[in-house]
């Protein structure tokens, strides 16, 4: 893979999380098809089953299976995978153990329920397990299969917990198979191949759930990438204008004018529709001082900062390709 | 006609005061998708019904720091603690659930000294009671259902956890049973029913299969690890299972509300849809749903579209920047409006005889029980 001189050359795992609400999958979605953008090979990777990237792609829901959803900008292709805990079990025992039937009959046992439900560590384990998989996959001439593989991981809340996985099983498989199988997954999650971006919003919330999230995945010794701010409402009101209008001096009468002269009404009428648009800007400048506040807590944190706009018409298709690109151009990929 | 369209898609008002003033109301349970604001909006209705005189206890499960704050809670504590006392004898109690606690408590109870201590220190409980997933909602019933019996409150607001999807928590109690039942369960326990044998040896044929399938899965210690851990939880399993059918019973019972909520983005208008369908399969109450956090426009009277061509307009002519710059804010806000609207009619066109609220956007989030109070006559104002 040549190097295109983004933040995050050389890194094949990209986990994205982000509090509910924020759009995590929607900036996974969009991550890989930048990074795919330009002729590469980019698997999508859900684990929580709810199908959010077959929404996101309108398409039908996803099976347990790699298949192309998309064409990335100037070539590329990205795939998806929807990984089901009790799929990726099977994998597991075929690929290192040859055991399909056997697999099969514990899946009807309801060994995999049985599993998650007393240690959800083990469910992190094979997803975790079946995702890494693919980012050291090769093909038959030596070379890696997918150039990156994105993640569309658990909330915030979770993260750690859920990449930690050693950590996680560590207390029921000192030694044994399952101690192996998360020593590797492990061994490509703290590696310098993989980076965990945060996904926020301008809010009180989820700026502090992010920092909450970052401090935590620096002490279990897992790489923080990214932190990308969703939604960003720009203006293009000056400074000036948002400062007067916060202390209730904004200019109504300058406003009325040129709604005059923008012929959209006119006399009292006028001076009514300013006030009511005076009242918008108020708010939008109160929440912008609020914003700051958020933006400036953000860069405690010190990791590079990507900001993505409010798509008017919320996410389509069109909208995720326009976030792509507002990704490629911030050097995210 | 054209009222006809449009009373169709205006929603029936939820009548949140009649909800927490009757007496009859004992538990209303908020659910919905993650980030909606679910705790807010349970700590707004505890606070609501307490100044109406109600005894009222909020249980909330991992909520945002400041908002734990502004009830004065400060850490993971199983015993409700007093928020604020008000006119008419009414009360408001906070408490956040300590899962592992719960779980522990439940083990105690249940068991014998001996056998509760092997449980409690066997390295798959330590795992279960900790983890986020599952346990969490199942802890959050079965002290819901704890808060119920002691009968020291009259209105119990809970909190569903914050799953990976709304429904997570009605499934708890049937996934318990499931687990329960699983012939994984009756293999696993059957060395101890028959006196301490191999369980693989008491199998038919296709067992030896799976006996091996598991030791290598699982390798041997961990096998014999999950082997005592099942069989010293057998003894408990009986009461596990009655508690979760009660709890069960006790969401469909009359004096329950389910308050459904939501944002208006896509995902969780979706959510909130499934949600609805759901509670009627399984009979439980739905009061209604809370829209929060919708937005809309002082100017409403100027469209997206006229406001962004005169903006076009007098940007064209370099003139009145200022204003031109506020046309281009009040159409990103039409739009923004017009784009909520559209999620929510999805909704009330499915379900046309849920009652709704909304909630308008705040520009910051509650610190206070003042903030609290705000919200709570918000969600009155239907």
């Amino acid at each position: 893979m040549e190097s295109r001189d983004t933040d995050w050359d050389g890194v094949r795992l990209h986990v994205v999380t982000g509090k509910g609400g924020t759009g995590k999958t929607t900036v996974a979605a969009a991550l890989a098809l930048a990074l795919a953008a330009g002729g590469r090979k980019v698997l999508l990777v859900e684990v929580e089953g709810r199908q959010g990237i077959a929404q996101i792609f309108d398409l039908p829901p996803l099976p347990y299976e790699e298949r192309k959803i998309a064409v990335a900008p100037s070539g590329g292709d990205v795939y998806a995978l929807s990984v089901d805990p009790e799929e990726a079990m099977l994998d597991y025992l075929e690929m290192f153990y040859g055991m399909r039937r056997a697999g099969r009959a514990l899946t009807k046992m309801g060994v995999v329920d049985f599993a998650t439900t007393v240690a959800p560590g083990f469910r992190d384990v094979l997803v975790t397990g079946k995702t890494t998989e693919a980012v050291r996959r090769r093909g038959k001439n030596g070379k890696r299969v997918y150039d990156a593989v994105v993640l569309d991981a658990p909330p915030t809340g979770r993260i750690t917990r859920f990449l930690n996985v050693t950590q996680e099983v560590a207390g029921l498989a000192r030694v044994g198979p399952i101690k192996n199988h998360s020593d590797l997954v492990s061994g490509v999650v703290k590696s310098p191949e993989t980076a965990v971006h945060f996904v926020t919003l301008l809010e009180e919330m989820p700026v502090q759930e992010t920092l909450d999230g970052i401090a935590e995945l620096r002490e279990a010794g897992l790489p923080a990438g990214g932190v990308f701010i969703n939604m960003v409402r720009e203006s293009q009101l000056p400074r000036t204008a948002l400062d007067k209008a916060v202390k209730g001096g904004f200019d109504v009468t300058e406003l009325a004018l040129g709604l005059k002269a923008a012929g959209l009404a006119d006399g009292a009428d006028a001076d009514a529709v300013a006030e009511a648009l005076a009242g918008e800007v108020v708010e939008y400048a109160h929440r912008a001082v609020l914003e700051h506040e958020e933006r400036e807590a953000l860069s405690e944190a010190a990791l590079p900062r990507y900001e993505l706009p409010l798509l008017a018409d919320g996410v389509d298709l069109a909208g995720l390709y326009e976030l792509a690109e507002s990704i490629r151009t911030q050097g995210a990929a | 006609m054209k009222d006809a369209k449009r009373s169709a898609a205006r929603p029936v008002p939820l009548d949140i005061d009649a909800i927490i003033d009757d007496p009859g109301t004992r538990i209303i349970v908020c659910c919905g998708a993650g980030g909606v604001g679910k705790t807010t909006t349970a700590a707004a209705l505890g606070l609501r019904a307490a100044e109406r005189g109600r005894c009222a206890v909020v249980l909330t499960v991992d909520p945002a720091r400041r908002l734990a704050q502004s009830m004065g809670l400060t850490e993971l504590d199983n015993t409700p603690r007093l928020v604020s006392r008000h006119e008419g004898g009414g009360q408001l109690y906070a408490m956040m659930l300590d899962m592992k606690r719960t779980f522990d408590e439940i083990i105690e109870a249940h068991a014998d000294p001996e056998r509760a201590r092997q449980i409690l220190s066997n390295p798959f409980y330590q795992s279960l009671s900790s983890s986020f997933s599952g346990t969490q909602e199942y802890m959050a019933m079965e002290k819901l259902g704890q808060l119920r019996r002691s009968d020291e409150w009259d209105l119990i607001v809970v909190d569903t956890p914050p799953s990976r999807s709304a429904l997570d928590f009605l499934d708890a109690p049937e996934r318990l049973g499931r687990f329960l039942d699983g012939r994984f369960i009756r293999l696993l326990t059957a060395p101890a029913k028959a006196g301490g044998r191999s369980a693989f040896k008491l199998l038919n044929a296709g067992f030896g299969l799976v006996a091996g399938a598991m030791t290598k899965l699982l390798g041997a210690q961990v096998l014999k690890d999950l082997q005592t851990f099942v069989s010293a939880l057998d003894a408990v399993f009986g009461g596990f299972r009655q508690r979760a059918e009660l709890t069960y019973k006790l969401l469909q019972a009359p004096g329950t509300a389910f308050v459904v909520v939501a944002a208006p983005e896509r995902d969780a208008m979706r959510e909130a849809s499934y949600f609805v369908e759901r509670l009627a399969e399984e009979r439980m109450p739905l009061a209604g749903l809370v829209v929060n956090r919708v937005h809309d426009a002082p100017a409403n009277g100027l469209s997206a579209a006229r406001s962004a061509a005169a903006a076009e307009d007098l940007e064209s002519r370099g003139e009145h920047e200022l204003t031109a710059a506020v046309l281009r804010l009040h159409t990103g806000r039409m739009q923004l409006v017009a784009r909520e609207h559209r999620e929510q009619e999805h909704f009330v066109s499915a379900h046309p005889t849920v009652p709704v609220v909304q909630v308008r956007a705040m520009s910051e989030d509650v610190h206070d029980l003042a903030g609290l109070r705000q919200i709570g006559e918000l969600l009155a104002s239907a």
